[in-house]
């Protein structure tokens, strides 16, 4: 039992040095990431804006509330863009930097490993989706008297398991392409957002797309979310989006991390995990 | 603190029996075959010894090295670190090794302060531990304690190598696998780096494996020594018995006897992608 303990408390440890490190980073790094944000602002901003050009092009719409459904989007994508980016880099940063071999070497469970990387991605991700939405309902002058952000926030939080499941999968694929498995873990973020209504809803897409929302997280987190702030839904009436996303987590996280440890393998066996690939 | 996995007291630090790797690689004048990294290598390594690997570049020192520290998984043959399968008990083995390499392995951004606290976390030590062990272990391995604070990226290749010792020294591992750590340094670090080996030995009992290209430092160090052939282990014993064996004056010309080749020349028929592979 103590043993147990003992070993529990070591991969705690050795989660939080993964998020430690990320700290450290985004310190070294925070120039850079203001210029990402700025640029992630006026990204968002060229999508918000649709709803006042459909408007001033003749279309009859309630220009504030397409605006929200538009802002929620491009929100949920972008805050979805940090979790893969901070779980896809974990293999292809380390190898840039050439500590792969090092941290892989490293006593320390994969599940932790990867499980620090996704705290931080979380944590990252939700600052900065905060200040994103801040921002742009500021520049649009947006008001949400009735918006209950609170069960927003509950929302992606619970969704942020299944985006951190999936974020494993994709993870694996700098193990298996060095030089191109990064880049398609935007891949993966695109073809998620598309079937899962991003910007508009999932019933105006094809049937067999229409099935596909069905299974993704991100259905129910934007469903949920739009309700929330749009009309000011209580959590308690929000059940029926957050039962499917704690289910899909449930499933995402061990198929991520059963996925992640097979491209470990094959990695190992083929000698990728050398700092040049 | 860390947990380390027992370690059984009879148990030797390595033992490797007809260890095998090879590389699946393709090209367009050769299609694609099957290239040998290490090919059938037996070895001992009892606890507390140290003992040096020779070979050129691409003889499959690297790839050894990779395979005790679970970084590659054989192709065939097995491998163990005091007792524990390098496949089947991968997470003890990673508990009792260390390495250090040609290479730094830092965040280049990171201050040798911020580098050493996130490694020992992976160990199990807890801040107010590192608060305390990293400023003392840095100060023994000779580091000036005012360029802690700066970015790796700024430092010489010798202060790095010094902060991968000091990584090394955090984890008191009981195997020690040292992979050219003093290539490329100049003459003063690379003693220093001597000295902490022997250091290394003397106080904390470790077992250690070092490849290297410098023949003066795998004898002044080592009590046994090897050579490494295209993946083959052709010997391993202490470099007396070494020279006597071929009947030569200099370890060097030992390795040209065993070989037939020359220390300094490089694979004539291998090309550089197998050079790459087998590095």
């Amino acid at each position: 039992m103590r043993a147990v303990a003992l070993s529990l408390k070591h991969e705690l440890i050795g989660l939080a040095g993964v998020v430690e490190r990320n700290v450290y980073l985004t310190r070294r790094y925070i120039y850079w990431d203001l210029a990402f944000f700025v640029w992630t602002v006026a990204n968002t901003l060229t999508i918000v804006f649709i709803a006042e050009g459909i408007e001033a092009t003749g279309g009859q719409i309630d220009v504030d509330r397409a605006t929200t459904t538009l802002l929620i989007g491009a929100v949920v994508w972008a805050y979805l863009g940090i979790i893969f980016e901070f779980l896809t880099e974990t293999v292809a940063w380390e190898r840039w930097e050439g500590t792969i071999e090092y941290t892989f070497m490293a006593p320390l469970s994969r599940a932790m490993h990867l499980g620090g990387s996704g705290v931080f991605a979380v944590l990252y991700g939700l600052v900065r989706a905060i200040l994103l939405f801040v921002v742009v309902a500021a520049f649009f002058g947006l008001a949400f008297d009735d918006a209950n952000f609170a069960a927003a926030l509950v929302i992606l939080v619970v969704a942020s398991i299944s985006f951190f499941g999936i974020g494993m999968m994709t993870a694996v694929l700098p193990l298996i392409s060095p030089e191109k498995g990064a880049q398609l873990g935007f891949v993966a973020q695109g073809m998620l957002l598309v079937v899962s209504g991003v910007y508009y809803p999932v019933d105006v897409l094809p049937e067999w797309m229409q099935w596909l929302a069905k299974i993704s997280p991100a259905t129910y987190a934007l469903d949920g979310i739009r309700a929330a702030i749009l009309d000011g839904a209580s959590l308690g009436s929000l059940w029926h989006d957050i039962w499917p996303l704690l289910l899909i987590g449930a499933a995402c996280i061990p198929l991520g991390l059963a996925i992640f440890n097979r491209g470990e393998v094959y990695a190992k066996r083929h000698g990728k995990l050398k700092r040049s690939g | 603190m860390k947990e380390l996995s027992p370690v059984p007291p009879d148990a030797l630090a390595v033992e490797a029996r007809d260890l095998r790797k090879e590389f699946v690689r393709k090209d367009r004048k050769r299609g694609k075959r099957r290239v040998p990294a290490l090919a059938d290598v037996s070895l001992d390594i009892a606890r507390g010894e140290c003992i040096a690997i020779l070979g050129q570049n691409g003889s499959g020192k690297s790839t050894l090295v990779r395979l005790l520290s679970t970084l590659l998984l054989p192709d065939g043959g097995s491998a163990s670190v005091f007792g524990y399968d390098v496949v089947r008990d991968g997470k003890s083995v990673r508990r009792l090794v260390n390495r250090v390499s040609v290479e730094a392995s830092f965040f280049k951004k990171m201050s040798p302060s911020e580098n050493l606290h996130y490694a020992a976390r992976f160990y199990g030590m807890t801040p107010s531990e590192t608060t305390e062990q990293i400023p003392a272990i840095l100060e023994r391995v000779g580091f000036p304690p005012e360029r802690r604070t700066e970015p790796m990226e700024n430092l010489s290749r010798g202060m790095q190598q010094k902060v991968a010792l000091a990584r090394a020294l955090l984890t008191s591992p009981v195997l020690l696998l040292l992979d050219e750590p003093t290539t490329g340094l100049d003459p003063r670090s690379k003693l220093e780096v001597q000295d902490f080996i022997r250091e290394m030995r003397a106080v904390h009992d470790s077992t250690i494996l070092l490849c290297t290209h410098d023949l003066n430092e795998a004898e002044s160090l080592a009590e046994r020594v090897g050579i490494l052939d295209r993946g083959r282990l052709l010997a391993l014993e202490p470099a007396g018995d070494l020279k006597a064996r071929f009947g030569a004056e200099t370890l060097e010309d030992a390795f040209f006897a065993a070989t037939g080749r020359g220390f300094e020349d490089e694979e004539d028929e291998m090309d550089a992608e197998e050079r790459k592979v087998l590095a």
